[in-house]
């Protein structure tokens, strides 16, 4: 089921709007917003594939200890959303399944 | 509340024996402390190790071994009829060695216990060149490593929940959050106070450190200390590292789990960054590209130590039918507990070889 109409902005913030990408589409969000939270304000539908039964995930309990919004992050695997927040020209990706361990050897 | 026997102590222990015991018919009660209690096993690594144990006392190498044979059988039984997969490989094992001094000593101490077992101990020290084509991820200033195809792991938790699961289907029963507070010895059997009072012929003390406060209720004398460990856990990973060491392992879901630090510390199962810094240096030593992972959660448990690190099991000479069972390795020898330890207590008669066992080797 869609995330899109369960989340509302409470009111929208005056500051100046961010421009950046998640899965190759260009997003908005606001000063201040996690990266979590810019997303469940933008109605994505989940952000990561669980590591062994590939099961749909989203970002859960907002504070750093669910650690289901892992995430690919400017190029970096396994990063939790909502506890980094977006900067301009960011580029975000779904966590699709184990990071692999081959990119393990070089620095990223 | 009456039964045959009664277990005190829900670890991996405590249920190990009582699944054992229930799957022969036998009426048991487990009494679990709760979360207040120092839970080795919801702490400890997860090894089925054998390599390195019982150096000193060549029974504790046997027993290992025999124990690490009976895992297979053990698993599929728990499996089969729990449902709960456990997540067991046994491929073998290594031991890192990280200078030429550590690599003598070792192997020195791994050909003692070899001998001890009339040679019967399959083991090879691989030099850094063969390492590398064992393990390609090896660091370069690993010296070697210690090899045997006897050793392996599994996920302790599943473990634990299989055991517990194979022992209520068997008809056991557990009493939760209730501390023993005391074991009063009867004509024939025990009344123990834990909550509720239960009528036991027999009594079996599984309860890790506490076996210290109890054995004396029942006649025994049980040095037990603690021994801290820390564990690290990194993100997952695509599975890389097919075999695991003392040092390292990644689990069946791609996690990274890293820790082999001893401390004695009493009774405190805090961590220390010190020792996290310490075990990671270590590690990325062993594993380079591990400095690339990012670190999830640690935590430190408590290890159960006997004067000489080896297993207690005795049967109380003034109480009988009261034993106590503790040792440091209850994940590698669940299987032996649950299958041949298990019909001491129900039948009274000690297993071959088990005599050494006793806690009378600290009397003087």
């Amino acid at each position: 089921m869609a995330i899109a109409f369960r989340f509302k902005r409470i009111d929208t913030p005056a500051s100046p709007v961010i421009n950046w990408q998640y899965e190759g589409d260009a997003l908005t969000a606001y000063k201040g917003d996690t990266i979590a939270a810019a997303l469940l304000a933008s109605g994505i539908d989940y952000t990561r594939s669980t590591p062994v039964k590939s099961t749909r995930r989203a970002p859960f309990c907002m504070m750093g200890t669910c650690f289901d919004c892992l995430m690919d992050i400017d190029g970096v695997p396994n990063q939790q959303a909502c506890q980094m927040v977006v900067t301009e020209g960011m580029v975000v990706k779904r966590m699709q399944g184990a990071r692999g361990s081959s990119n393990l050897s070089h620095d990223e | 509340m009456q039964t045959q026997i009664t277990i005190i102590g829900g670890g991996i222990l405590g249920l190990s024996i009582a699944w054992g015991l229930a799957r022969a018919g036998n009426d048991v009660v487990v009494v679990d402390e709760g979360d207040q209690a120092f839970r080795a096993s919801r702490g400890n690594f997860g090894l089925v190790w054998v390599q390195g144990k019982g150096y000193g006392m060549h029974q504790y190498a046997k027993w290992t071994r025999q124990s690490a044979k009976l895992w297979p059988e053990f698993v599929r039984e728990l499996e089969a009829t729990t449902g709960v997969q456990l997540e067991y490989s046994q491929k073998g094992g290594v031991d890192f060695c990280l200078s030429d001094t550590e690599a003598e000593e070792r192997v020195d101490l791994m050909n003692d216990i070899r001998s001890g077992l009339d040679g019967d101990y399959p083991f090879e020290y691989l030099e850094h060149t063969q390492l590398k084509k064992l393990i390609p991820e090896v660091g370069p200033t690993v010296t070697g490593a210690t090899w045997t195809d006897m050793d392996g792991h599994v996920n302790p938790l599943y473990l634990l929940r299989a055991l517990y699961t194979g022992f209520i289907a068997s008809g056991g029963k557990v009493i939760n959050n209730q501390t023993v507070s005391h074991i009063e010895p009867q004509q024939t059997g025990f009344t123990i106070n834990a909550g509720v009072t239960i009528e036991s012929e027999k009594i079996v003390l599984c309860a890790g450190l506490g076996n210290k406060i109890l054995g004396p209720m029942v006649g025994m004398n049980v040095p037990v200390e603690p021994n801290r460990g820390h564990i690290m856990v990194c993100e997952r990973v695509a599975p890389f590292m097919t075999y695991p060491s003392v040092q390292i392992r990644q689990v069946g879901e791609g996690v990274v789990q890293i820790g082999d630090s001893k401390e004695d510390v009493g009774l405190n199962d805090g961590t220390s960054t010190n020792v996290l810094a310490g075990i990671a240096k270590r590690a990325i030593k062993i594993y380079p590209l591990l400095a690339h992972l990012r670190t999830v959660r640690s935590w430190a448990a408590l290890r159960v130590m006997s004067p000489d690190g080896f297993p207690i099991y005795q049967q109380s000479s003034t109480q009988p039918g009261a034993f106590v069972v503790t040792c440091h390795s209850g994940i590698t020898l669940a299987a032996a507990h649950a299958l041949l330890l298990s019909k001491w207590i129900a039948s009274d008669t000690q297993p071959d070889n088990l005599e050494s066992f006793s806690g009378d080797r600290f009397s003087i």
